[in-house]
């Protein structure tokens, strides 16, 4: 039966968790420091306690984590495994794109791969710079991977149901910045939502911005401003990139007559790219050019007083959808 | 005697007394963001570094403050570095957990577990073809042992026989983990053998057994030997990064812990060789006064300059 609980960000993945491997018994939950610890961020505390060997404490091994978690999947389990920062990724990416992407298409579905990585990205203050990329871009990159990035309490927890109940690999990328935020009322033990869609966080006729991840609220802040000043931004938020709901970006680009696309990643080759192009290439018509904001295509400088002239702040943003709206 | 072994209270002092300043820094806000200390694992690298030749690499991890320290890099530039100045010897895009000093041997610290081994390798690969007798060390933790890429380096200097010293600081933890609950054998060192290399496990709290191991393992490996692993036993006094609760602790273990510690032995040591309290804890005093000195200046220099974040991306 669904019920309200007030939840921040971790409690709301927490809550999912619990939910998930309550209800399916095939899931699993490992990776470090997740198991007997809870998570380096809480967000897997009480699983090993209620779910017992079914959520586990693994070695510092990032490939044999998801390449076990492919190999598991196969043979019918449901791992949800956590690489505790997208960076780490890196150091087993053959697990994630030669393999898990691949296992449904080669074997013409007979074989899947049912599995969900849950992991989190993003600078926060002092993070160094291998501890504060964005790679969603790359992972969009690779056909057969689903991937979402939620920013909000109810979605960290329904996007994550989902994932886990979805026959892919799908990669759920969080935020450490949010998991502490503040709490909301979060509909838990609703039915499973379907995978996709966007959602308009703020109505708006002037100019549409299209933002994922934790630069949401930062644009919802500048749409804030920007209303002070007679801009009317129309924010939509697609926490689902894979699929991505190209068609609600379409309608509201078509209805405002202009653009910006928002992400805290480096813009070249950045998903901004491929929304812009999707919105040129159905031939919306547009007011003026398209805009993509992002961090400038540089490393991430540990000392906070450098990250921050880098990453797109609600200040950053209202200037350049100002000077999109005003030309 | 007691003069090298004063020498060597002091460069653990002033790793110490860096890490406990640098913990106060953290805490009352100056510096930001996620900083992992070594206080409990001092021996180590300074009985390491006490060996190092100018020309030799070191490559260090996240918790790699002791190692540049003990390198001879300027505290006061570190400092600065963990507090975002300018003056910092990254100018502030390093961090605590991504300096790099090369300029003083301290060719970094990594803040991808493993990282550094692969990197070494190629470190002393170099020095195959560029006329020195450079030897790399490569410095990780236990749970690092159980990262593909360091098994891939191990092997590879092996083959090759590269000068490297593979030096594993076992403070029975990875993170928050046990690493006796990762693995099935408890000595690291024993995977040596596997890629045919030597492996000791070694007393990593006394820095005379430290020195001792390193520079036999340098001497093998310039003298065309290849590698040595050298798994170094210690415990950190700390959490695993500032804000741990360290609720995996058992009951007694810091008592234990503390009654092991590389600083607290070696003082007990000396008063116990006679030498005069006062000229040992003297020692502290000094390494204390001169880290204050060091943060001091490092707090009045400039922030780092926000119009230059995005230089040094290419040549
Ligand atoms: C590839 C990779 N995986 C995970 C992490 C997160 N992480 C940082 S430190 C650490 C524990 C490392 O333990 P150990 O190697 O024993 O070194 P110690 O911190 O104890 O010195 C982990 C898991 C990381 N930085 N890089
Ligand atoms: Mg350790």
């Amino acid at each position: 039966m669904p019920e309200t609980r007030k939840l921040n960000y971790g409690e709301a993945v927490n809550a999912a968790l619990h939910r998930l491997m309550a209800e399916l018994p095939e899931t699993l939950v490992y990776g470090e420091d997740v198991g007997l610890p809870g998570g380096v961020f809480g967000v897997t505390r009480g699983l090993r306690k209620q779910f017992g060997d079914r959520a586990f404490d693994t070695p510092i091994s990032e490939s044999a984590i998801l390449g076990s978690a492919v190999g598991a999947a196969m043979m019918g389990r449901r791992p949800i495994v956590e690489i505790m920062w997208a960076d780490f990724s890196l150091v087993a990416l053959d697990q994630i794109v030669n393999q898990a992407a691949n296992v449904r298409y080669v074997s013409g579905g007979r074989l899947t791969a049912p599995m969900t990585i849950r992991t989190q990205q993003g600078n926060a203050p002092g993070a160094c710079a291998q501890h504060s990329q964005c790679l969603e871009a790359l992972f969009l990159h690779v056909p057969g991977l689903r991937v979402c990035m939620p920013s909000t309490p109810q979605d960290a927890y329904d996007l994550l149901v989902t994932a886990v109940h979805c026959d892919d690999p799908v990669l759920v990328i969080e935020n450490r910045t949010l998991y502490f935020g503040a709490k909301e009322e979060v509909t838990v033990g609703g039915p499973v939502q379907p995978m996709g869609g966007a959602r308009v966080r703020r109505h708006g006729s002037d100019v549409t911005v299209v933002a994922w991840g934790a630069m949401t609220a930062r644009v919802l802040d500048a749409a804030e401003a920007l209303a002070a000043d007679g801009i009317e931004v129309e924010v939509l938020e697609t926490p689902w990139l894979n699929p991505f709901d190209t068609e609600a970006v379409l309608a509201s680009a078509g209805r405002t007559g202009r653009l910006a696309v928002v992400h805290e990643a480096n813009v070249t080759g950045g998903f901004g790219a491929e929304v812009v192009a999707r919105v040129a290439g159905a031939g919306v018509p547009l007011l003026a050019p398209p805009i993509r904001v992002g961090a400038p295509d540089v490393r991430m400088p540990a000392a906070p007083i450098l990250a921050q002239a880098l990453l797109p702040d609600a200040d950053r943003i209202a200037g350049e959808v100002r000077a999109l709206v005003k030309g | 005697m007691s003069e090298r072994r004063l020498a060597d209270l002091l460069a653990m002092w002033r790793v110490r007394a860096f890490e406990e300043k640098v913990r106060e820094l953290r805490l009352a806000g100056p510096i930001v963001g996620s900083v992992h200390l070594c206080i409990g694992q001092e021996a180590i690298p300074v009985g390491a570094c006490d060996v190092l030749e100018p020309e030799d690499a070191l490559f260090a991890t996240y918790r790699g403050h002791g190692w540049a320290l003990a390198r001879g890099v300027p505290a006061e530039r570190m400092f600065a570095e963990l507090l975002g100045r300018e003056t910092g010897v990254n100018g502030g895009r390093g961090g605590s957990a991504y300096f790099t000093a090369a300029e003083y041997g301290f060719h970094g610290e990594n803040s991808i577990v493993g990282a550094g081994a692969p990197i070494a390798c190629g470190a002393a690969l170099a020095g195959r073809y560029d006329g020195s007798n450079r030897a790399a060390v490569t410095v990780f933790g236990d749970g690092a042992m159980n990262q593909g890429a360091v098994h891939e380096a191990m092997n590879f200097a092996a083959a090759f026989s590269l000068p490297v010293v593979f030096v594993c600081e076992n403070n029975r933890y990875s993170e928050l983990t046990p690493i006796a609950d990762m693995v099935r054998t408890s000595r690291l060192a024993d995977r040596a053998a596997a890629y045919g290399m030597p492996g000791y496990r070694i007393d990593g709290n006394d820095v005379e057994a430290v020195r001792f191991h390193v520079r036999d393992a340098l001497e093998v490996a310039k003298e065309n030997g290849g590698p040595t692993l050298l798994e170094c036993m210690t415990e950190r006094i700390v959490g695993h990064y500032i804000g741990d609760a360290e609720n995996y602790r058992k009951p007694g273990e810091m008592d234990r812990i503390r009654a092991r510690e590389p600083i607290a032995r070696l003082r007990a040591g000396l008063l116990a060789d006679g030498v005069p309290a006062d000229e040992v804890d003297a020692v502290e005093a000094r390494a204390r006064a001169e880290m204050e000195t060091a943060a001091a200046a490092a707090l009045a220099a400039p922030f780092a300059d926000p119009a230059t974040a995005r230089e040094h991306l290419y040549a």
